[in-house]
């Protein structure tokens, strides 16, 4: 089959920023007419790239060619003005304002200066019909529910091509669906679906990012997986399996990584601190029983999104559950605020370090006693000996630099503030330690000095949860490992030394219990 | 050749620190009368009271004082409360009627009782402000909307509409009275804010208030009890605004519901934006705000000294306040002033600075001044 002419080519694309290459001599095609993935791990350069394609970032170096003539794609508006459409995860419209008014907003037909309402409602309508969807287009867009909002979305974008007098434009040629499933459930993701399909038989190249493996396998043509910036390859979905994609995502061939890591397990079996049962999350995470013994490590592995953070924020109260129930040390606890897993002695590092960890502004000793301090009351501040004491132990055993209480958090490096982060929660004594990516985006010495301490904690007798990208990171520290997939909890393995990252890989990519 | 590097340091920490420039433009404003008015830093005694210009603008100034220290809590929280002003109003109004009831009204008993009854008329507005934005979820710009403008209705509800006039030698003495040579309102606005800065830097009030107002999420996955900590201001809030409209009414032995505490919301707000509080909550400083009470009230004071006309008040002091606010952006400072002032001090804009407010000795620092500047 002679392969058509690509209606957009990427090639040797390099975009660099300080001190980082986020991509580099990258090559990307999309045809007219099919529904292409693009897939990689978190900082594969994905979003770098759709950046550079919608304008968003200026190209460092390489071509972009747009139906065979070479472009310069210098904003947001240019990229919509060549016939590049983007639809984002979250939902930029207006709630407030009709559905109709959304689709055109920006962009109303106008006559001497006036919006020509009626035009505008037929024109929307005319649109909505097309492509099939039942949408009132005078009603409020709040009335729909996100999964419309998302459609609503997704036919704005296709209108950008209309001149704003009204006058046919070019039409979309490019559409950017960037992470749309990700707050949809199954029957919204299939409405969103049979959109795509009927786009793609129209002749629009759709560009589509997902987490979610079923998703890819199920709606795409063809993927092109980066990673570290870098183009690893392209292949046509139904040549490539999906563990032959996880490999290539995570950059291990199966057989290779095999005894890298050293197991510093001890039989810690100790009695039962933690068990949940049918706990779970509406869009969230799917009801799970789960097990953790006094000075367990268990580790979470799985891709992006497959409700990893979403199961420990369960666990903290951080999000209620809508299902299940959560006994610690023999009692229940309702969960129904973080203040009761606290009180129960679960301590819970985010992932997201500056919106959910540090107060920026406050210095890295009121940072380090607020936790210890929040479970005291503010009638009973901690004397100020014993808090200082307390926080220059803390600061000397992690090694917080600079080693200075009073230095503003806001200023420490990425790995200082996550030092600073855990001594928070580490002089409050939890009996459970749950830590989210708390390696993620700090330096390699930081890294060792945080996965020696999970050990040495649970050697204390803490129970740890420890989430990580990282597999040989989650396999090195765990003594059982929970496989995470589409939002479940698929499986629970014993770590020893016959279980390796392609064992795990195996698990993640066919997701079936042992 | 140790010493100008040592001098340029301490100047440096000196402009660095957080109340440089809120003291600076009062020392200014007060200098600027010295020539419409040679006699202004002198305080006389006569009759064994001391006067003089500067007692004068600590006298009128207190109930500003007051307010805008409850008001700073409640915008290191991250919130605003509109409602002071109404609160002040309502607690003059209380008090005045109960005390104009009574056939004795010298009674001291009926004088507390009368500023109990008000007090208490404040603190469940604060509650009630307080639960609307912690409990409900409503902005505190809306939430406290109700009181400002439902709580002047209140006020002439309870004085008929009238300008209740009340002769009562006790409840004179709060706000128009002396003591030890001295205003009674310095010792009570003295009290307040020694009280306000145990209460928070004493215990961990303020530093749960802090991390509130700096990171709300982080703060509740921390486990802090925030919506304790909001009605807590709130109603600390409208008690001090309380005992400022005891104060207002006291001082003018009348309760007008109408006028009394009118707009003193927006002069506490700015009092503790001049003070160095950012409006986005998070640190504050409680003697930052007393100065900028203090520039506010002298800025009044020297609009009437220097005889600006009437009616052109009103531009004058805005004009000042913009000056106040655009030295307070360490952007502008960098722009007109250069690196000195500018660049290093952009911590102190953003940061509000680890060392500088959270001491409690710089806030009560502030506290005696009222009496002394």
């Amino acid at each position: 089959m002679a392969e058509p002419r690509p209606v957009l080519e990427m090639t040797g694309i390099v975009k660099e920023f300080p001190g980082v290459r986020a991509l580099s001599d990258v090559d990307f095609r999309l045809f007219p007419g099919e529904i292409h993935a693009l897939m990689g791990e978190n900082g594969a350069g994905k979003s770098t790239l759709i950046k550079v394609l919608t304008g968003v970032y200026s190209l460092d170096g390489g071509t972009i060619t747009l139906d065979g003539t070479a472009v310069r794609i210098g904003s947001p508006l240019e990229a919509q003005q060549a016939g590049i459409s983007t639809v984002y995860q979250e939902v930029n419209l207006c709630p407030n304002l009709s559905v109709a008014e959304n689709i055109f907003i920006g962009r109303e037909p106008t006559r001497g200066g006036r919006i020509q309402w009626k035009r505008l409602r037929r024109r929307a309508a005319e649109l909505v019909d097309r492509l099939g969807l039942d949408i009132d287009v005078s009603a409020p867009l709040s009335s729909y529910p996100l999964a419309v909002q998302q459609l609503v979305a997704i036919v704005r974008s296709l209108g950008t091509g209309e001149g704003a007098g009204g006058g046919e434009g070019p039409g979309t040629k490019v559409l950017i669906l960037d992470e749309p499933t990700s707050s949809l459930d199954r029957d919204e993701v299939l409405r969103l679906f049979a959109l795509m399909r009927r786009l793609r038989d129209e002749g629009v190249a759709i560009l589509f990012v997902s987490h979610f493996l079923d998703q890819i396998y199920e709606v795409c043509d063809r993927m092109t997986v980066l990673r570290n910036g870098t183009l690893v390859g392209e292949h046509l979905v139904r040549d490539l399996d999906q563990v032959g994609l996880v490999q290539l995502m995570l950059g291990k061939a199966m057989g290779q990584l095999d005894e890298l890591h050293e197991h510093q397990l001890h039989s810690g079996a100790g009695e039962t601190l933690l068990q949940a049962d049918g706990l779970g999350r509406t869009g969230g995470i799917a009801p799970f029983d789960l097990e953790i013994k006094k000075g367990e490590v268990i580790g979470l592995a799985g891709l992006l999104g497959s409700g990893r953070t979403e199961l420990a924020r369960l666990l903290f109260g951080a999000d209620q559950p809508d299902s299940g129930k959560v006994t610690i040390g023999g009692e229940q606890v309702s969960m129904s605020a973080p203040n009761d897993a606290i009180d129960a002695g679960v301590a819970f590092c985010s992932e997201n370090r500056k919106s959910e960890g540090l107060v920026p502004e406050l210095t890295v000793r009121e940072n380090i006693i607020l936790a210890l301090q929040a479970s005291r009351g503010w009638t009973r501040p901690i004397p100020a000996a014993q808090r200082d004491e307390l926080v220059a132990k803390y600061i000397k055993a992690l090694d917080i630099r600079p080693a200075d209480p009073e230095a503003r958090v806001g200023r420490l490096s990425g790995g200082n503030q996550q030092k600073v982060l855990l001594a928070r929660w580490l002089i409050t004594s939890p009996k459970l330690l749950i830590l989210d990516e708390p390696t993620r985006g700090i330096d390699i010495g930081a890294k060792a000095e945080i996965q020696k301490l999970v050990v040495s904690l649970s050697e204390d007798g803490m129970s740890v949860l420890y989430i990580a990208a990282e597999l040989e990171e989650v396999l090195r520290l765990s003594h059982t490992i929970g496989v995470l997939r589409d939002r479940r909890l698929v499986a629970r393995i014993a770590n020893g030394p016959e279980i390796t990252t392609s064992r795990i890989l195996e698990t993640i990519a066919s997701g079936e219990h042992q | 050749m140790t010493t100008p590097s040592t001098t340029s340091s301490r100047w440096r920490a000196l402009t660095h620190h957080h109340l440089f420039w809120p003291v600076a433009v009062l020392v200014l404003l007060l200098l600027v009368n010295v020539p419409f008015t040679p006699d202004f830093f002198s305080v006389r005694m006569a009759d064994g009271h001391l006067y003089g210009s500067l007692v004068s603008i600590v006298l009128f100034g207190s109930p500003l004082i007051l307010v805008a220290v409850g008001m700073t809590l409640v915008i290191a929280t991250g919130g605003i409360d509109l409602s002071v002003g109404a609160v002040v109003a309502i607690t003059g109004a209380l008090a005045c009627s109960y005390i104009s009831d009574r056939s004795d009204q010298g009674a001291l008993s009926g004088v507390l009782l009368a500023m109990g009854l008000g007090l208490l008329a404040a603190v469940v507005c604060g509650l009630w402000n307080g639960f609307l934005v912690a409990r409900m979820g409503i902005q505190p710009i809306i939430a406290t909307l109700i009181i400002m403008v439902a709580g002047r209705g209140v006020a002439q509800l309870i004085t008929d509409g009238q300008i209740i006039t009340v002769n009562s030698e006790p409840y004179k003495l709060i706000g128009g009275g002396y003591w030890l040579t001295l205003p009674f309102s310095i010792f009570v606005v003295a009290a307040v804010v020694a009280v306000t800065v145990a209460l928070t830097r004493r215990t961990a009030l303020g530093l749960l208030v802090e991390a509130v107002g700096g990171n709300a999420e982080a703060s509740r996955l921390v486990g802090i009890r925030s919506r304790r900590i909001k009605i807590m201001v709130y109603a600390f809030c409208a008690l001090c605004a309380g005992i400022a409209g005891l104060m207002i009414s006291s001082n003018t032995s009348a309760a007008d519901g109408n006028n009394a505490g009118l707009w003193i919301e927006l002069d506490a707000i700015l009092a503790v934006v001049i003070g160095g509080t950012s409006l986005l909550g998070g640190r504050f400083s409680v003697g930052g705000t007393v100065v900028g009470a203090l520039v506010i009230q002298t800025l009044t004071t020297t609009i009437y000294t220097i005889g600006v006309p009437t009616q052109t008040n009103l531009v004058f002091k805005a004009a000042v306040v913009i000056v106040v606010c655009l030295l307070q952006s360490p952007k502008f400072r960098a722009k007109v002033f250069g690196a000195r002032f500018g660049a290093g001090s952009g911590a102190r804009g953003s940061g509000k600075q680890a060392a500088a407010p959270a001491d409690p000795a710089a806030a009560s620092e502030a506290a005696p001044k009222m009496e002394v500047s």
